[in-house]
């Protein structure tokens, strides 16, 4: 693995599978009493938070603290784009309080990449999350949710099952690094939106694209729902949120067309009535509630490949303390 | 005042001859001059321009001295073979009265390097909303006749017809910053496959587009001129292409950076690439070449656009746009242009001095290197290469693109009416 994940795209496949079987090894932990590790002892992991996510952010604390890292949540709200500290000044902050790992969230699109690459801090940079480009740690417990339903039935592995992920695609840091990922373990990704919601240039993307969800829902083995921000009423993007919900969104008319074993997914938070409709975000099919699970076992294996070194993570020795 | 003998220079690459400045204008040009108490300057390989003249060059002052001033800027450009700069409007307080224009003037007289001539803002204070009084600016002492907003659009319809109504009272020229304000609000880079991927927001080519054809529209409508600063789509070429074959009187700039560097540069995230109007494809830097080639792209233009560091050492989305230009712009067009045998240093001569001096109708400057004509000459070195260092700038600020770069092309000496600005490749 490269030294910071910055993007999807840093990871090979072999990276990936790497990441989702420690994963799968970690998650172990959380069905045991005392869901601690040593792994990651004296090392220290700032949580550098310049946007509001609790989720994420609580979510690699405790990923950290589980695997005994000290953990520092720098919640630097506003940043230098409203005259706050500047991203530079932050950075060598922490490099002097003597950080091994920064997970970085920000509103700017590069952040993280200009973290890792200015000669700021010497310190793993972990994406959390920039602007409207990535957030890979999300697709990569995406993709180990998957992994866990549907890859017991095709040989261990994604290769060839269909992604439908609909939505704000434009907007959506989730929807880049999943379609860079998951072509990456080998699925096939459509990406479902209306054509205002498709960035310039999506036709050179590795994947499919469809104005037309009914037409997508019976072939896909996973279906992902993006949040549609409200605020993207005011931009033109569609004319109202009952037109947008009527064509885009997933309710249970809809779930009817879904294949048996289909799963359903929503990276959070949801706007229920708009891209989701309740019934089916509370359905059988839903493993909303488990992503999150998920999100801390992966989020686990990200710190500990980063910064743990060679050893199995959880070993026969490697007793919970 | 001394006595220049320039000894063997090749007069826009034409065999080598003696040229000798005296009392301000080229008094003498042959072979196997000689003069009582001249300094002689050795110009063997060297190719005489005249001095270079820029229509689009910020200064920063006054406001923003600490990014630039009238003094370093024009040092930047005497040591990029510039003998004259027009200073953009969009400083603070923002030059829409003759008071300011006339201290930009009195500012680049006192400065010495090279001659300043101040651009009077078209709208009051750059808002776009009313004319700023122009014909006040054009009857200062400054005699201003460019007139722009560069850095904003003159983008409502009426505003831009009267504007370009109104400056035919004084020959003026209306230079558009070419870019519709709704199709690029919050725009981070050109809008295209890389934006996508890198999610900034996309500058596409079709706002820059979309007021070129209106300008030149309007401007045909009213019977006036129209400049078009910092062409940067193939688009654009275009369609001041099918202007100027309507007979059209519209004329336009590429600037350096658009030459020679692509959108490829902004998956790095760092901000020095970050310029309005942004980096493009190699399509179009390609076809901003031919346009320039075949004149349908009238002038180079810097757009020398100075920032302090830490408007650039920052992330992407808060950093300022622009980059340095003047001390490397005849560099890029030796590499971009003359190299490729895309045009000679007679077209180099005319995109970079004669042209721009005409259309921002300044009599002395662009002028041809003959007898009686003012002494304004670059002394260049085509053979030479260099790596370029940021720290060797004479601007205040340091963000140029092109640092660890290796170009084509010296300046050894520029002259400014007989009187070196730049000797031996050094500031004097």
């Amino acid at each position: 693995m490269k030294r910071h994940l910055l993007s999807a795209a840093d990871l090979t496949r072999d990276d990936a599978e790497l990441v989702l079987r420690t994963a799968e090894e970690l998650r172990s932990l959380a069905d045991r009493p005392i869901k601690k590790l040593p792994a990651l002892r004296g090392r220290t992991v700032v949580n550098l938070f310049f946007e509001d996510s609790t989720r994420t952010r609580i979510s690699f604390e405790a990923a950290a603290k589980r695997l005994s890292a000290d953990v520092i949540n720098f919640a630097a709200k506003g940043s230098s784009l409203s005259k706050g500290e500047s991203l530079k000044d932050t950075a060598l902050t922490l490099e002097a309080m003597g950080a091994d790992a920064v997970v970085v969230r920000h509103s700017a699109s590069g952040a993280p990449h200009r973290l890792a690459n200015s000669g700021w801090v010497r310190s793993s940079v972990v994406n959390a999350g920039d602007g409207t480009h990535e957030h890979p740690t999300q697709a990569l417990l995406d993709a180990f949710t998957m992994w866990r339903h549907l890859a017991p039935q095709s040989g261990g592995s994604l290769d060839g099952r269909r992604v439908a992920i609909v939505g704000d695609v434009l907007h959506s840091r989730v929807a880049r690094s999943n379609a860079l990922l998951l072509r990456t373990l080998g699925a096939e990704v459509t990406l479902v939106a209306p054509p205002t919601l498709f960035p310039v240039g999506i036709e050179s993307w590795p994947v499919e694209t469809s104005y037309d969800l009914d037409s997508v829902l019976p072939k896909a083995d996973v279906v992902m729902m993006l949040r549609v921000q409200r605020e993207r009423m005011h931009g033109g993007f569609f004319p109202t949120a009952r037109e947008y919900s009527r064509r885009y969104g997933l309710d249970g008319r809809r779930m009817a067309t879904l294949q048996d074993h289909t799963i359903v997914m929503h990276p959070g938070p949801m706007v229920r009535g708009m891209e989701i409709t309740a019934d089916v975000a509370d359905s059988d099919r839903s493993v909303i509630v488990e992503q999150v699970t998920n999100g801390v076992a992966v989020r686990m294996a990200v710190l500990y490949l980063l910064l743990g070194g060679s050893q199995p993570a959880v070993s026969t020795e490697g007793l919970p303390e | 005042m001394t006595t220049y003998l320039i000894k063997n220079a090749s007069i826009l690459g034409g065999e080598p001859t003696d040229l000798l400045l005296a009392a301000g204008v080229v008094r003498e040009i042959g072979s196997g001059l000689s003069a009582e108490g001249a300094e002689t300057v050795d110009a063997t390989g060297l190719v005489a321009l005249p001095g270079l003249v820029d229509l689009h060059t910020h200064l920063r002052e006054p406001g923003r001295e600490d990014a630039e001033t009238v003094e370093s800027g024009t040092r930047a450009a005497a040591s990029g073979g510039f003998t004259a700069v027009h200073a953009m409007a969009n400083t603070e307080p923002v030059a829409d009265t003759a008071g300011v224009v006339e201290q930009v003037w009195r500012l680049g007289r006192e400065a010495g390097y090279c001659d300043v001539y101040p651009v009077g803002a078209v709208t009051v204070g750059l808002a776009g909303e009313r004319l700023a009084e122009l014909g006040a600016m054009a009857d200062s002492a400054a005699r201003v006749r460019v007139f722009s907003d560069d850095g904003k659009c003159v983008s409502d319809a009426v505003l831009m017809r009267r504007a370009l109504e109104y400056v035919k009272a004084f020959d003026g020229v209306i230079a558009q910053h070419a870019q519709e304000p709704r199709l690029t609000e919050g725009a981070q880079m050109n809008e295209g496959e890389l934006s996508g991927r890198l999610g900034l927001a996309g500058w596409p080519a079709v706002a820059e587009e979309a007021i070129i054809a209106r300008d030149c529209l309007l401007a045909a409508h009213v019977g006036s001129r129209l400049h078009v600063c910092h062409v940067s789509t193939a688009g654009s070429v275009e369609i001041v292409r099918w202007a100027k074959a309507k007979g059209w009187d519209v004329t336009a700039e590429a600037c350096p950076h658009h030459l020679l560097l692509t959108d490829e540069l902004a998956a790095t995230y760092d901000p020095i690439y970050k310029v309005n109007p942004p980096l493009r494809s190699a399509a179009d830097a390609e076809a901003l070449r031919v346009g320039l080639a075949d004149g349908t792209i009238d002038i180079v233009a810097t757009d020398h656009a100075p920032h302090p560091h830490e408007d650039k050492d920052c992330e992407w989305a808060a950093a300022a746009f622009g980059m340095l230009g003047l001390e490397t712009a005849l560099s890029i067009v030796q590499e971009t242009m003359v190299d490729p045998g895309l045009l000679d240093w007679a077209g180099v001569a005319e995109r970079m001095s004669y042209t721009p001096a005409r259309i921002g109708r300044v009599a002395d400057h662009g002028r041809p290197i003959e007898v009686g004509e003012p002494a304004n000459v670059v002394l260049y070195d085509p053979a030479a290469r260099r790596t370029v260092e940021a720290s060797e700038s004479a601007s205040l600020s340091r963000n140029t693109p092109y640092a660890g770069m290796e170009l084509p092309g010296r300046v050894v000496a520029t002259f400014l009416r007989g009187t070196p600005t730049v000797l031996d490749g050094k500031l004097a």
